[in-house]
């Protein structure tokens, strides 16, 4: 990265006119991701420490851990999360399809504005008391509605542009992206057909109840992660690795295997939320074994992308955000083997309802998501702003050992921490009657508490040394290019 | 085959129903018999919709975001059942909307919480949970005990659950208001009441006004209440 050449976009594209790309938005996408990052970790960090000591929920509406819990979820996956999606999907959109965003700057710029929008109303709404009630999709039906017009412009942007492109091929990135909108798109309005009280009210109520309720949220609640979460991700690690270890794609056979059985098999998966409940038997177990089938076509993508390395492990020593990208890998490799394993029925009797979830989640979360995320800023802000390169390559590799340790304070202490409530709930004393009170078993988990927290405070340090980074980056004479980038230039690409 | 797989990545119209295809069908095959397949949901005795007061205390449950810390769902494990009672049906939480069964257990399971404390110690453990559970990580919820609960929208809510498909009779929904009152302070016609909806408990309201809280307790000690499983065969618990 820091030998950033100005080699002129016409020349990747054989000769023929340079493309006036849309970055304009890229840029808008990409500091909205920072921002909402640094926001959703700090949230999740004070949320953490309500739970280490109730007393910060201050008996204030606004403050306690029942409202403030979605503005965190919210936060990290769909403000950061999704920022993070639409920057690199627009940006990767259009540099492999040698075309300019379909749509025009207006719709594009409605998408970052109208997105955001409904990311600010939606934190307000929880913390002003409105709720759906069903995890990660907790707006009401006035947010959910307005997100289907940003979603389906966003539909209409991509896919636009991609009829638009001058390759023969749709890059493997961009299959994913794909998969990953028009999943979203069915998920979400499935999910949240609601009845409203009345036009003017806030409040509906869901179509479905009881039962069929909780199997549509937890298909809906597991490919939120399923496509949000990965399929989207896999975009990124599609793009940003191979570009930044300057290597192909390992193999191109497993990435056609990888995008049909994943996106196949996922959508399957919701009911291991369901397990020993009151969804009927067939359901579960056709929710696990998809789940334990998955494990395959996530290890697949997993060696797709680690093996593309192969040739260029050097880099790892000297780029940061190329060791971002290929650690996210790693934790990407490592929770979809710990999510098969926890969708068995019995591993799951013990590992649901405890902390053990939280700590999957957030090795899903931080390890992968966050960290494939940094690794593409660090990659695309030099890139976006024309710069030589980044601001310090000491401090990301400081944000980079940070985080790592506070990931491994968090899930290390919540795997303790759930398998000790899980063992808990279960034991037995010599007499036959149930060993422990619940509240015996909060008051053993309170030390891991506060390890977690601990370990959310380093992840946000480290987020914190990024934006500094990145903003000194954009800002610092000391990563100025000569006399490039002004006016109507081509767009100037990294090193080939 | 690589052949195909080429030529679907080179053409958008193909890639992208094929791929709408391919992400619907595992949805499909799930979610649709669980409407069709006549026992998803057992044919049990007793559950009945939700009394008004009940119902705008349910929506304050859910606004407050209790499903984050409790469950709703005892599973089918002899710890669980030992601990918390009867695993819970599916017909329990047939007119739940939404469901509210959980995903993690900081507190405790709530499915069968009514009737197992008395009203005055949900008012007491509401406002200051750590005055009678030290150890608890609760918030406090004083706040709903000096929130005027909102009377004008119960009518409209009972009207949009009924389109639903929650059977409320004309007579349940035009008696809401009163309804509402006879059980926050059991001051109008109690009896009357009590028959539209068996196994209601009495709030405690102090006869003046009703507040968030009064609703918030009257829909806690309703839960798990309405199925008697002395009276329930095994057959019909059968999905």
């Amino acid at each position: 990265m820091a030998n950033a050449t100005t080699e002129a976009a016409v020349a990747s594209f054989g000769g023929r006119m340079p493309v006036n790309y849309n970055m304009d938005v890229v840029k808008k996408f990409t500091i909205a991701t920072v921002f909402w990052g640094v926001v959703g970790f700090l949230v999740g960090v004070y949320i953490a420490s309500e739970l280490a000591w109730p007393g910060l929920n201050f008996g204030l509406p606004w403050l306690n851990f029942g409202r403030l819990r979605p503005v965190h979820t919210s936060a990290v996956i769909f403000a950061f999360g999704g920022n993070a999606l639409f920057a690199t999907s627009l940006y990767v959109v259009q540099r492999t399809c040698g075309a300019r965003l379909f749509g025009g700057r207006a719709m594009a710029d409605f998408l970052f504005w109208g997105y955001n929008f409904f990311i600010v109303q939606a934190a307000l709404s929880y913390v002003l008391g409105f709720s759906r009630g069903q995890e990660y999709s907790e707006p009401e039906w006035h947010l959910d509605l307005w997100l289907v017009v940003v979603w389906v412009c966003y539909a209409v942007v991509f896919i636009g542009t991609l009829l638009k492109r001058k390759e023969p091929h749709i890059y493997v990135a961009n299959w994913f992206y794909l998969a990953f909108i028009l999943t979203i798109a069915v998920l979400h309005i499935v999910n949240t057909m609601a009845l409203p009280v009345s036009f003017f009210e806030a409040k509906g109520y869901t179509l479905y109840s009881g039962t069929q309720n909780a199997l549509i949220q937890w298909w809906y609640g597991h490919n939120a992660v399923g496509f949000f979460l990965t399929a989207g991700f896999l975009g990124m690690m599609y793009y940003f690795i191979p570009k930044a270890a300057n290597r192909p794609v390992y193999s191109y056979r497993l990435s056609i295997v990888h995008f049909w059985s994943l996106i196949f098999m996922y959508i399957w998966a919701g009911p291991h939320h369901l397990h020993w409940t009151a969804l009927p038997d067939w359901a579960q177990t056709l929710g696990m074994a998809f789940s334990i089938m998955l494990w395959m076509p996530s290890w697949g993508g997993m060696i797709n992308g680690i093996m593309t390395l192969s040739g260029a492990w050097d880099k790892l020593r000297t780029d940061p955000g190329l060791r971002f990208s290929v650690t996210a890998v790693g934790f990407y490799g490592m929770s979809t083997f710990e999510g098969p394993v926890m969708s068995v029925r019995t591993v799951n009797a013990l590992s649901h309802y405890t902390d053990w979830g939280i700590g999957h989640v957030h090795s899903g979360g931080l390890g992968w998501v966050a960290f494939i995320t940094f690794g593409a800023l660090y990659y695309l802000v030099p890139v976006l702003w024309e710069r030589t390169g980044l601001y310090s390559v000491r401090m990301a590799a400081w944000h980079y050992w940070i985080a790592t340790l506070g990931i491994v304070f968090y899930i290390s202490s919540m795997w303790v921490a759930g398998i000790e409530e899980g063992l808990m709930w279960r034991a037995y004393d010599k007499n036959g009657f149930l060993q422990y009170s619940f509240i015996e078993s909060v008051m053993a988990v309170h030390p891991f508490y506060v390890i977690r927290m601990l370990g959310g405070v380093m992840f946000l340090l480290g987020a914190l040394l990024m934006a500094y980074n990145l903003v000194m980056t954009i800002r610092s004479p000391s990563t100025q290019r000569a006399s490039v980038g002004f006016g109507s230039g081509p767009m100037p690409v990294a090193a080939e | 085959m690589w052949k195909a797989f080429s030529y679907v990545e080179q053409h958008t119209w193909l890639l992208l129903p094929l791929t709408l295809v391919t992400i619907a069908i595992g949805g499909i095959v799930e979610i649709v018999p669980t409407f069709t397949i006549e026992t998803t949901v057992e044919h049990v005795e007793g559950v009945r919709p939700y009394s008004p007061l009940e119902l705008a205390g349910r929506d304050i449950y859910v606004r407050e975001g209790c499903y984050l810390c409790h469950s709703q769902m005892i599973r089918a494990l002899k710890d669980e059942v030992e601990r918390y009672g009867h695993y819970s049906l599916a017909a329990e939480s047939m007119y739940d909307h939404p469901f509210q069964w959980g995903s993690k257990r900081i507190g405790p399971d709530l499915s069968r919480v009514g009737g197992k404390y008395s009203n005055d110690w949900h008012y007491a453990h509401l406002a200051n949970p750590q005055a009678l559970v030290p150890e608890s990580l609760m918030p406090h919820y004083a706040f709903l005990a000096s929130s005027d609960l909102r009377l004008d929208d119960i009518e409209g809510k009972m009207r949009t659950l009924r389109t639903l498909g929650v059977p409320y009779t004309d007579q349940q929904i035009a008696d809401s208001g009163k309804d509402l009152e006879a059980q926050a302070n059991g001051q109008s016609d109690v009896l009357a009441f009590a028959k539209k909806y068996p196994h209601a408990a009495l709030a405690s309201g102090d006869g003046k006004r009703v507040s968030e809280m009064d609703a918030l307790v009257a829909y806690l000690q309703v839960l798990g209440t309405m199925v008697n499983f002395a009276d329930t065969s095994e057959e019909s618990l059968q999905q």
